[in-house]
């Protein structure tokens, strides 16, 4: 049994940034990542903006030095990029020196590849090999392979917005059972028509900047992008006399039981979620720090999730912020991609602003931290709350 | 550490599997390459309106969940787990298309809002009203041994007492059609006795749901001891062996201490040999059983191998239709499942009575 879940390495790739320096560059210099959208062909360009990273799948394949013939999503690129960056982060050489698994979470998975080949399966034989490549599993299956993982626990978990931070949650815990020595954890997900045109019918998506806790906000930008954290056993941290980046301290997984896409109006599932994690980290609400909020700038979730917030935290209100005005909204891997940003966080001391805010929403008084703020950090809270009701809150600190 | 119980079980499958007083009792022949779950009558558990609204997947996950919590005696879980290797087909098929057809234009959300993977573990908790932990695994021919694995660990380390564990699997048209044309899918038809002997590329292509109640203490309608759960991405053909006695010797088992072993076979004959060097190996004096010539294959269809072994482990019996071959064994203790699914995502369940 473990009782430390170290993190001891992260890797990512998102609109801010190609890895964890760029992604940090952008975040204290507040340089968003938000755009037209450029490598999807859709009629909705000119209505939304995104979360694009630059590089077309010709320049990942080039990258990751793929054959020609190879069935890679866009999703299982960028997941390769950020999970090589990770282990490389952790100083790992030998893989298989000790139990290692992976456990990741998607939600669009190979749909960008169903989607542009959907019928000329039918008659182009040059396309067939994206068939097995749809299925959610299939980009880890590939990160496990490109990193030399093998006879081990690899799985992946698709609970919408909030997949990459379940993936963390479940990794803690194979990690303190004795399960593994050691995992990565995160997500991935690429842009697509598929999330585009779904999340435009639900008219939840901004014509313009998404506005996180602003009481004029207009939806969410959708983004791609993939994280991923090396977990690594109190043994393993001892045997390797590791550096430790910080710590996965408390975890909490709670369902809303409301509405299959919109979160309650009093954000039970949120608060649930919030309560389990400082009940696992045994801590008080008064000792967080920082929350990342989930914050994606819809009506509903910026409502509901504030709400939780305000039921958990009342007067004794840390400061939070939603850094999804700089990547967007990266589903699956949003989680991920705010662990780092938490990790980051802890690691510098310095609370990332919640840009393009102006009104303070007329429901409550909450108001998100908007400038670069240097603070000393301990705990961070990190909330993730998706369709089906699915709400997670993971808490980083620096000490074990 | 706590002890780990099947409390309670539920199928819905190509064959008569959702009453659970009965056990095989009547085979459904089929002479096919794609066979359909068997309705239960949707009317008795989900009212009309809203089953109108629902694919089939997110029918037989609801009305299965009902069953098994109906048989387990209780009226909410401390978790709800799904696995779901290719998630909500029919209206992920119905949306992808739409926006082809139309042009991205005129497009409604219900099927968006229904193709998410977790929609049917969201609609379980949405009906119980359950604000639990609520998870869903996508990992292929894993997802439900991952869903299982998870349960588990919850239930021994006593953060929940009860947690619903199901995999679900729909078929969708266009689906099924593409995975035809690279041969996943066998090319003639076979009747459920000429399966294994097919001799063909590819298996029968099916869809069902298998739920079950796991909590850490026993219940009157208790099936089986769920005893060890473990899943590999890859295995060498030549290391299965090893892997499974590894296996059992980390739970203080030998081979022969197995008294009745549920293999995966589909049929292909690529990937069968994975399970026959096992029967003319390690396992050649152990009660064979199988079950995809009568239920099929898709990527949660393992879970139907768990309530096929937590059945055998209850009557204390095994239906003539399932076995491979003939060992007398007078009392059945120990059950392991062995599933991969085209040579990756390999699982062992291990249960005891």
């Amino acid at each position: 049994m473990s009782k430390g879940v170290a993190i001891t390495g992260m890797g990512i790739i998102s609109a801010i940034g190609n890895n964890v320096a760029e992604n940090y560059d952008a975040l204290i210099n507040k340089k968003k990542g938000i755009t037209r959208v450029d490598n999807i062909e859709t009629i909705q360009r000119e209505e939304i903006m995104v979360g694009e990273v630059k590089f077309t799948n010709d320049q990942f394949i080039a990258q990751l030095n793929l054959p020609p013939e190879n069935n890679y999503s866009r999703t299982a690129m960028l997941g390769v990029i950020a999970a090589k960056e990770a282990i490389a982060d952790a100083g790992i050489t030998d893989i298989k020196k000790y139990k290692t698994g992976i456990v990741s979470g998607t939600s669009v998975g190979g749909m960008d590849m169903t989607e542009k080949y959907y019928y000329e399966y039918l008659t182009d034989k040059e396309t067939q090999k994206y068939i097995e490549s749809h299925h959610a599993g299939d980009s880890t299956q590939k990160i496990a392979a490109q990193l030399g993982i093998e006879e081990s626990l690899v799985t992946t978990i698709s609970t919408a917005c909030s997949s990459a931070a379940n993936a963390i949650m479940l990794g803690a815990r194979l990690i303190k059972s004795g399960k593994l020595d050691r995992v990565l954890v995160g997500g991935a997900d690429c842009l697509s028509k598929f999330t585009i045109n779904g999340f435009k019918t639900l008219m939840i998506l901004s014509d313009t900047y998404n506005t996180p806790f602003d009481e004029n906000r207009k939806g969410l930008n959708l983004g791609e992008a993939a994280a991923f954290l090396v977990l690594e056993s109190d043994a393993v941290v001892k045997a390797e006399n590791k550096r430790v980046l910080a710590y996965v301290k408390g975890y909490g997984n709670a369902n809303d039981a409301f509405h299959q896409t919109a979160s309650s109006d009093n954000g039970d599932g949120a608060t649930l979620a919030m309560e389990k994690a400082l009940k696992v980290a045994g801590l008080k609400p008064s000792e967080i720090d920082y929350i990342n909020a989930h914050g994606t700038a819809t009506g509903n979730n910026d409502l509901s999730e504030g709400r939780a917030i305000l039921r958990i935290f009342g007067e004794e209100m840390p400061e939070f912020s939603s850094t999804k005005a700089y990547t967007g909204h990266t589903l699956a891997a949003a989680g991920a991609i705010e662990a780092v940003y938490s990790v980051l966080a802890l690691q510098n001391n310095i609370i990332f602003p919640n840009l393009n805010f102006k009104t303070p929403m007329k429901e409550f008084s909450m108001i998100p931290q908007t400038e670069l703020k240097k603070k000393e950090l301990n705990t961070v809270l990190s909330n993730s709350l998706g369709f089906g009701g699915n709400c997670s809150a993971v808490l980083f600190s620096k000490e074990v | 550490m706590k002890k780990v119980y099947i409390n309670s079980i539920a199928s819905i499958s190509p064959q008569k599997t959702f009453d659970n007083t009965i056990f095989l009792n009547e085979i459904i022949d089929y002479n096919d390459t794609v066979i359909f779950a068997q309705d239960p009558d949707y009317k008795q558990y989900i009212p009309p309106a809203a089953a109108r609204r629902m694919a089939k997947g997110i029918k037989m996950g609801v009305v299965a969940s009902k069953i098994a919590m109906d048989e387990a005696g209780i009226e909410t879980v401390d978790a709800i787990i799904t696995g779901t290797g290719m998630g909500c087909m029919i209206d992920s098929e119905k949306f992808v298309s739409a926006i082809i057809d139309n042009s991205e234009q005129y497009l409604t959300p219900t099927s968006f809002i229904q193709s998410t993977h977790n929609t049917v573990a969201g609609q379980i908790a949405l009906g119980m009203e359950c604000k639990a932990y609520n998870f869903t695994y996508v990992h292929s021919a894993i997802s439900f041994e991952s869903a299982l694995l998870d349960a588990k660990m919850q239930l021994e380390n006593e953060e929940a007492q009860h947690i619903l564990v199901g995999g679900v699997e729909e078929l969708g048209e266009h689906t099924t059609k593409v995975h035809r044309l690279i041969n996943h899918i066998k090319p003639e038809a076979v009747t459920i006795s000429e399966v294994l002997d097919s001799k063909t590329e590819g298996a029968v292509f099916s869809e069902g749901t298998n739920f079950f109640v796991v909590s850490n203490e026993k219940t009157n309608s208790c099936y089986a001891e769920l005893v060890a759960v473990e899943t590999f991405n890859t295995l060498q053909k030549e290391k299965v062996s090893e892997a499974i006695e590894t296996f059992l010797k980390e739970n203080n088992l030998k081979a022969a201490d197995i008294d009745v072993v549920v293999f995966g076979n589909n049929g292909d004959v690529d990937f069968d040999g994975f399970y026959n060097q096992l029967s003319e190996g390690i396992f050649s004096k152990t009660q064979q059983v199988f079950y995809k010539h009568l239920v099929g294959e898709n990527n949660t269809v393992s879970a139907f191998g768990v309530w096929l072994a937590s059945k055998i482990l209850k009557a204390q019996s095994i239906p003539e239709i399932v076995k491979i071959n003939n060992v007398n064994s007078s009392k059945i203790k120990t059950v392991l499942c062995y599933n991969q699914y085209r040579g990756q995502n390999h699982s062992l369940v291990l249960l005891k009575k």
